[in-house]
């Protein structure tokens, strides 16, 4: 080979694009003679590894006189003796136009589990029909694993046409039923090919016995098919994978991009962390670059020195990706322990391991009619539309926008195996919420709403009152605990702490007491507006104030809760002493005996906690809030 | 983006997951070819900063002496941390590839590895093998779990989607990781063309003194190897496919002499590069009963 050949040779084998597929088929679908047959026929097979194929073909072989080219790609021992393969195996060729990866995936049922491992890297699948048998139940089971894992491309080959002695009519009507059924599902893009793998038609080359088919090979067909547009979202999304400090000067993300580009200069915005800045630069190995784009493997620099994590989501900050707890996704079940709702896993997601549980499921799909039927659990290799709800937010885009950012796997936190894989379909929102699920960022201003998001809950001020005693501060206590607990964000105002600071003017004089309940009520509003739940507990006896304070937020953000214990009760408990030296006339316009209190007309919660142990009060307040989706999850 | 750019930057993600994934990573540094573009590759997935974590090669003493050079001069020059193991209590007992057959490589190769594993506690090992070399290879995930005999289950190997690796173990378990699993040999080559990479000079066509020996020719590296009656070693110009212990490396005639001459001839060349591995002819299935014991 001349010189200037060879650098031709290097320049055309480093500018191939990449393929990879799948191959779908059983056992006797002649799947591993299939792949064997495109390998020889496309000169890959070096003479020591046909010579032992050769040999091997006498001792294991199964097609008598013929080399079994299956052999070729049967790798491991115990699969040889079974005469089956039972694992993911990868092969690799190339033509003149591209380099080929072969994810090739048994057909048995209890795999579906290998498949799926296979389909979820792959561009185009090849799904085998055998043509004596036409299309079987694990066709149907093949196509919708296929277009589950979002796969665009299908190449239907059926194979072993030299047992039905090239019948067109054979073939057409598997070409009908095939295209029918892998369209229904969503697939956009089917062709079906006549092939025998045994003696070599219609793989690589042409071939005799099918003058009929006049359209391309299956190699043909492979070199052809056109996947760069297969990436729908043009929005950037760069996973921070890992932060790059090795000094005190440095500090860079890096990472793969996993959709759009990026320059420098870019505003930015990193979800859920939600911090804003600009790309400084974007360094490589190679130097800096202006700008990059999927699927480059890049390290980028901000202007500002904010704390980004590994796991946070680079995006343009008006192409922001969904934040939630919630999402509705389908999960393919891979372990022998079945999935249990409720039971604690780990999910990773972009880079994070994060807790939670599958919630419920709605439905599992019976992956050979695609029939829904109720389910409490998934066994291995089902499929299920699942609830799951993380323990912390994620950022996500469903999986038919970006499979990167749109993919999960469950994590058991027992064994650590892979025990799932999930495709989101949506951010779920509870019942009742107004849920965003896209959340924009305003540069220039957060509102209102985007805090309340962050934090997933409808911020407002649970105003306690009631007579001293009636036990307004032991529930308001138990129940910022319990929203505590449950991981929302609140805030306790005591009255007595607030006396000791802010309000250490203010006597108590009318004019005092009112001045009191307006400065409280301010500072309630600014942390509705910072997004939290206010929680406070004064005896605050008159309507007005009361009323005062419901003015200054949103009447949907004041609950007053009435704590309407009997000043029976109240005067009984008289845990302070109070009431004993409001009786003997040492306390002066003490409430109830001898201040009026006026009991609210109409409060969001009435209880009475002589009837109640506290944890039931606590336990009214939150299913309130819950009912009113002030909650989320 | 061109297949060996893509094929890059998924090198670069699975380097950088570990390294963000693992407390205590550690790349086995075999000097070969392989673990030359898989160093090249880490370099770059942490540019501006070095390797976070040690390179270790596994010496049985048997290497070529330009193998350790070239170790050394890498180490000097890039300036990564090196770790060498070697199997002491073997080398006591004399054990030798000329003396021992296949358990030179068991006690030599798979025991040392598994120790120096295990005296370290590193959790996750990166490898240089690929798909493409062998048919149990084609096989493996690119993590590769490992229980705490080191031990590979093929039938009980954890699903591998998208690129969501799961790096979650338990103390005492860890992972391989084969970051050039998509790479075939061609690409390996081309790679190490366009980006300029240094590789032992062993793979270079040059006059060597070799013996011919059962079907094999070996070199012979320095005065240990015991000489059978009527073998006297003979100059050829000679190269090597693969590198390992010089008596087990087969040597090819051939011209050879710089990347582009070894590209022309493995283009039109017709054996796979294990050929001339002397461990893969001891019986059936070889590789893959040395994998479940624990080698690469």
């Amino acid at each position: 080979m001349a010189a200037v050949k060879l650098k031709d040779f290097l320049r055309r084998h480093e500018a191939k694009d990449l393929l990879r597929f799948i191959t779908c088929g059983s056992v006797d679908d002649g799947k591993s003679t299939l792949i064997g047959r495109l390998l020889h026929d496309t000169h890959q097979i070096l003479e020591d590894t046909l010579a032992s194929v050769t040999s091997d073909s006498r001792k294991w072989g199964t097609t008598g006189d013929l080399v079994d080219l299956a052999l070729l790609v049967d790798g491991l021992q115990a699969e040889r003796e079974q005469g089956i393969t039972i694992d993911v195996a990868y092969r690799y060729f190339d033509t003149e136009l591209r380099k080929y990866i072969i994810a090739d995936c048994p057909g048995h049922e209890q795999y579906t589990r290998n498949m799926a491992t296979g389909a979820s890297t792959v561009d185009l699948a090849v799904i085998l029909v055998d043509a004596a048998r036409g299309v079987q139940v694990q066709t149907r089971r093949h196509a919708y694993i296929v277009s589950l894992l979002g796969i665009r491309h299908v190449v239907v080959a059926v194979n072993k046409m030299d047992l039905v002695e090239y019948d067109e009519r054979v073939f057409k009507a598997i070409h009908e039923e095939c295209v029918a059924l892998i369209g229904r599902l969503g697939v956009p893009d089917v062709r079906v090919v006549p092939v025998s793998a045994l003696k070599g038609h219609n793989v690589v080359t042409r071939g005799e016995g099918m003058p009929w088919y006049k359209g391309q090979t299956l190699l043909e067909l492979l070199d052809s098919i056109d996947i760069s547009r297969d990436q729908d979202l043009a929005d950037l999304r760069l996973p921070v994978q890992y932060v790059n400090r090795p000094d005190a000067r440095f500090r860079g993300y890096a990472g793969t991009i996993a959709a759009g580009e990026l320059a420098v200069g870019d505003p930015v915005l990193a979800v859920p962390s939600r911090r804003m800045s600009r790309i400084k630069s974007i360094v490589t190995f190679e130097g800096d670059l202006q700008r990059a784009a999927a699927p480059m493997a890049v390290t980028v620099t901000l202007e500002d020195e904010i704390d980004i994590s590994r796991g946070d989501l680079i995006v343009h900050p008006d192409r922001s990706p969904s934040v939630s707890r919630s999402i509705d996704a389908h999960l393919i079940w891979m372990s022998d322990a079945p999935l249990l709702p409720g039971k604690q896993y780990e999910f990773k997601i972009s880079h994070r391991y994060l807790r939670g549980t599958v919630e419920r499921i709605h439905h599992r799909v019976d992956v050979n009619d695609l029939s829904e039927h109720a389910a409490d659990e998934l066994k291995l290799n089902e499929v299920g539309l699942c609830r799951i709800v993380l323990a912390e937010q994620a950022a996500f885009d469903t999986y038919a926008t970006c499979r990167t950012t749109g993919a999960l796997i469950v994590v058991d936190r027992l064994s650590h195996a892979t025990a799932g894989a999930g495709m989101i379909l949506t951010s779920a929102a509870p019942q009742g919420v107004q849920h965003d699920v896209s959340v924009f960022w305003q540069p220039t201003r957060v509102t209102h709403g985007q805090r309340a998001n962050q934090k997933a809950q409808h911020p407002c001020i649970l105003w306690f009152t009631g007579l001293s005693g009636a036990g307004k501060s032991t529930i308001a206590n138990a129940t910022e605990q319990a929203l505590f607990l449950r991981g929302h964000h609140s805030y306790l105002l005591d009255g007595d702490n607030i006396r000791h600071g802010l309000n250490k003017d203010l006597d108590f004089s009318d004019a005092g007491r009112v001045e009191n309940i307006r400065r409280i009520g301010e500072i309630a509003k600014l942390f509705v507006d910072a997004g939290l739940i206010v929680v406070t507990a004064f005896i605050s006896p008159f309507r007005s104030d009361r009323r005062l304070v419901r003015d200054l937020v949103g009447a949907d953000e004041f609950v007053e809760v009435f704590i309407s214990t009997p000043i029976e009760v109240c005067e009984k408990r008289d845990v302070k002493g109070l009431y004993a030296k409001a009786r003997e006339g040492k306390i002066r316009n003490f409430t109830g005996v001898s201040s009026p209190y006026e009991a609210p007309e109409a409060p969001e919660i009435e209880i009475d906690s002589s009837k109640f142990l506290v944890a039931e009060c606590v336990d009214r307040v939150i299913r309130y809030l819950e009912a009113q989706g002030r909650l989320k999850n | 983006m061109t297949q060996l750019k893509r094929l890059e930057a998924e090198s670069i993600f699975i380097i950088r997951e570990v390294a963000a994934e693992f407390d205590n990573p550690v790349m086995l540094y075999s000097i070969g070819k392989d673990s030359s573009v898989l160093m090249h590759l880490a370099r770059k997935a942490f540019h501006p900063g070095g390797m976070p974590f040690p390179l270790m090669h596994i010496d049985t003493t048997w290497k070529f002496r330009e193998m350790i050079e070239f170790r050394d001069r890498m180490a000097r020059e890039i300036g990564f941390k090196l770790i060498v193991h070697t199997n002491e209590e073997g080398l006591a007992a004399g054990v030798s590839p000329f003396t021992h057959g296949s358990k030179y490589t068991d006690i030599m190769k798979t025991e040392a590895l598994k120790a120096a594993l295990s005296k370290h506690r590193f959790d996750a090992a990166f490898g240089g093998a690929r798909r493409d070399e062998e048919k149990s290879r084609a096989k493996e995930r690119v993590f590769s779990f490992r229980d705490a005999q080191h031990r590979w289950d093929p039938k009980n190997q954890r699903p591998e989607l998208w690129n969501l690796y799961n790096g979650r173990i338990h103390q005492g378990d860890s992972i391989r990781v084969f970051p050039l699993s998509n790479w075939t040999e061609l690409d390996v080559w081309l790679y190490i063309h366009k980006e300029n990479i240094p590789v032992v000079p062993l793979y270079f066509a040059k006059p060597r003194p070799v013996v011919d020996r059962d079907g094999m020719l070996i070199m012979v590296d320095d005065d240990r190897m015991p000489l059978r009656d009527g073998e006297k070693p003979t100059m050829e110009t000679v190269r090597f496919r693969s590198l390992g212990c010089y008596p087990l490396s087969g040597a090819l005639r051939s011209n050879a002499d710089s990347l582009t001459t070894i590209i022309e001839e493995m283009l039109v060349t017709r054996t796979s590069e294990r050929q001339s591995r002397a461990i893969d002819f001891d019986q059936a299935a070889a590789m893959e009963k040395r994998k479940r014991e624990g080698y690469f």
